[in-house]
């Protein structure tokens, strides 16, 4: 199994999820994150509250669930990571946009590592209620030792110990391959995900001042569906939740048999993804609510209601003035663990699928040489003193720049310069139950770039303008700018390096446009099968 | 609560679980289309298939 293939004609079946089921739950287990629990409630609670819920919905329908489609059509047709896919759709070009996606999956890959690490440790934190008093001190001073924004290789032992344990068991998943390393973790984690955070909620609800909480995340404030920022928000939330536009569901739907339902899944999986929004939401305002209690104050005078700051300074506070706080912390923290590491899975197999294809690498191979490389640039960027500091720019700009671009590039390539839309409607129409209409295609080509367009601008221009987390500027530009710079120059040399076996031998099933090619044989000539190569 | 906050409360619930909960008994009652155009069957292998060398 580890020895390369000889020649460019040999392929190797293309390894599958065991059913239906195995994929839904992997593709929820991506979608649901760290952003379900930390972002969504408190993005709500700003935006509107319950005339969120507006916006929320219409971004859903109008955004998520039509490039949710184009990702599944993308991979589904055309059977590969994010390169191969869209180098047999689109040539060399789009090759290039599938390296742009599988490097911000490299980035990102290499810091979300470390944030479920700071979770692994909370989770052991939560036992003792080692944060004490004054968990904010805890978090910068004791835990992460932040030092000055720079470039420190002085290590933090109680950062790098967890982040090399995730590594391990991530790296040691993704070589098991799909079926038996992938899809078993999600089996295994989704649903205890599910259940612990429940439990948590159910608690929750019970504790004094949730119903101020909830009043507080529920009521409507109707004016904020006048404002242009909260509609944007909301699209930036649907956006970043569903793991959309940057490789990881073009991936997972290659793995899907040729004959396989796609868009009546994806609408379970973007439901399901939203459903556990508003568990969240639920679950943290109603905690929020008893910290507010607890200290005599409203809601809005709270701080810290989302990102690292909800997760590791407000939560770890309300654990330790609640009646059994270790067990609700140890819910918590490994709500956030779970949910972080099955999004994570997704995340590298996007890089781990791009680098087999290219250079004929077994799962193995890639987990051991893509994985090792970036567990090593994983633990010494982030598990030193300056590794918070370098994350949360490297995030800002890997995001908000990164995926967003990868998004508009995509829609406006495939949908405007390709004009693959018929297609691709085609496709997903011919294998699935729910079927799209034209609809689809002027959501997808017009709606989509438009508004993520807008997105990705004004974040540009702020980010220019008014910097970041009042940083020193040389700093965003090496970290920030520099991670895009990465990725683009990653991308490309990673386009001009020879495939070990071409990409394009290849057909799509089934033929488009469907009158012109009566197929009377199944297309097998691009798997393989076990006819071999030329011998 | 107040009536308000109940009344969107509900709403989220009904409108975002519910379509899940619909989404995936639409799945349940069509879990596969009955025909597909000629085709795109597929030998199934579980997970890491054998390598194939050239002879």
């Amino acid at each position: 199994m580890s020895e390369a293939k000889v020649g460019d004609v040999t392929e190797r079946p293309r390894e599958q999820w065991t059913g239906q089921v195995g994929f839904i739950l992997a593709a929820i287990g991506s979608a649901v994150g760290l952003g379900n629990i930390w972002r969504f409630p408190g993005v709500a609670y700003e935006n509107g509250g319950g005339a969120f819920l507006i916006p929320y919905l219409v971004a859903l329908i109008t955004a998520g669930i039509p490039i949710l489609f184009l990702d599944y059509a993308i991979g589904h047709r055309f059977r590969g990571s994010a390169p191969a896919a869209l180098r047999r759709l689109g040539g060399k070009w789009l090759e290039g946009l599938g390296w742009f996606q599988v490097m911000v999956a490299f980035v990102i890959g290499l810091y979300y590592t470390a944030v479920i690490a700071w979770a692994l440790s909370y989770f052991v934190f939560s036992f003792d209620l080692r944060w004490g008093d004054d968990p904010a001190t805890f978090l910068t001073a004791d835990y992460l030792r932040v030092g000055e924004p720079g470039l420190s290789l002085e290590f933090v032992p109680s950062v790098l110990i967890p982040l090399v344990l995730v590594w391990v068991v991530t790296l040691v998943v993704l070589g098991a391959g799909v079926a038996k390393g992938v899809q078993r973790a999600n089996v295994i984690f989704l649903p205890l995900l599910v259940v612990a955070f429940l439990v948590l909620v159910v608690r929750a609800l019970f504790l004094d001042g949730a119903a101020d909480g909830l009043n507080a995340l529920f009521t409507p404030d109707w004016q904020a569906l006048g404002d242009p920022n909260v509609w944007i928000a909301a699209y930036s939330q649907i956006f970043f939740s569903l793991s959309i536009a940057f490789g990881i569901m073009i991936t997972y739907a290659s793995y899907r048999k040729r004959r396989a339902n796609l868009t009546t899944p994806g609408l379970v999986v973007a439901f399901a993804n939203s459903s556990f929004e508003i568990l969240a939401g639920i679950g943290v305002f109603a905690t929020l609510g008893f910290f507010a209690f607890q200290q005599g104050i409203a809601i809005d005078e709270l701080e810290g209601l989302t990102g690292v700051g909800l997760s590791f300074i407000t939560f770890p506070a309300i654990v330790s003035q609640m009646p059994g706080g270790p067990i609700f912390g140890a819910l918590f923290f490994g709500s956030l663990t779970m949910a972080g590491f099955t999004s994570l899975l997704s995340v590298l197999q996007v890089v781990s699928a791009g680098f087999q294809e290219k250079f004929g690498l077994t799962a193995r191979q890639a987990a051991i040489r893509v994985g090792g490389v970036s567990a090593i640039l994983s633990v010494l960027l982030f598990s030193t003193t300056t590794g918070l500091l370098a994350l949360d720019v490297a995030d800002q700009w890997a995001n908000n720049i990164g995926i967003v671009a990868s998004a508009v590039i995509m829609t406006v390539l495939v949908l405007w310069v390709l004009r693959k839309g018929s297609e691709l409607r085609y496709h997903l129409n011919a294998v699935s139950t729910f079927k799209v209409g034209r609809l689809w295609i002027a959501l997808v080509g017009g709606l989509a770039p438009v508004v993520l367009g807008y997105m990705l601008i004004s974040r540009i221009v702020t980010l220019t303008v008014e910097g970041y987390a009042d940083l020193p500027a040389w700093y965003l530009v090496l970290i920030g700018w520099g991670t895009i710079l990465v990725v683009v120059v990653g991308a490309a040399l990673l386009t001009l390096l020879r495939w070990r076996a071409d990409p394009m031998r290849f057909s799509a099933w089934p033929p488009y446009p469907p009158s012109a090619a009566p197929s009377s044989s199944p297309p097998r000539s691009t798997t393989g099968g076990s006819t071999g190569g030329a011998s | 609560m107040t009536g308000i906050a109940i009344v969107f409360l509900m709403l989220a619930i009904v409108l975002v679980w519910g379509g899940f909960v619909a989404s995936t008994l639409f799945l349940i009652r069509r879990p596969d289309l009955v025909s597909f155009p000629p085709g795109g069957e597929d030998d199934h292998r579980e997970d890491e298939a054998p390598v194939e060398r050239d002879t």
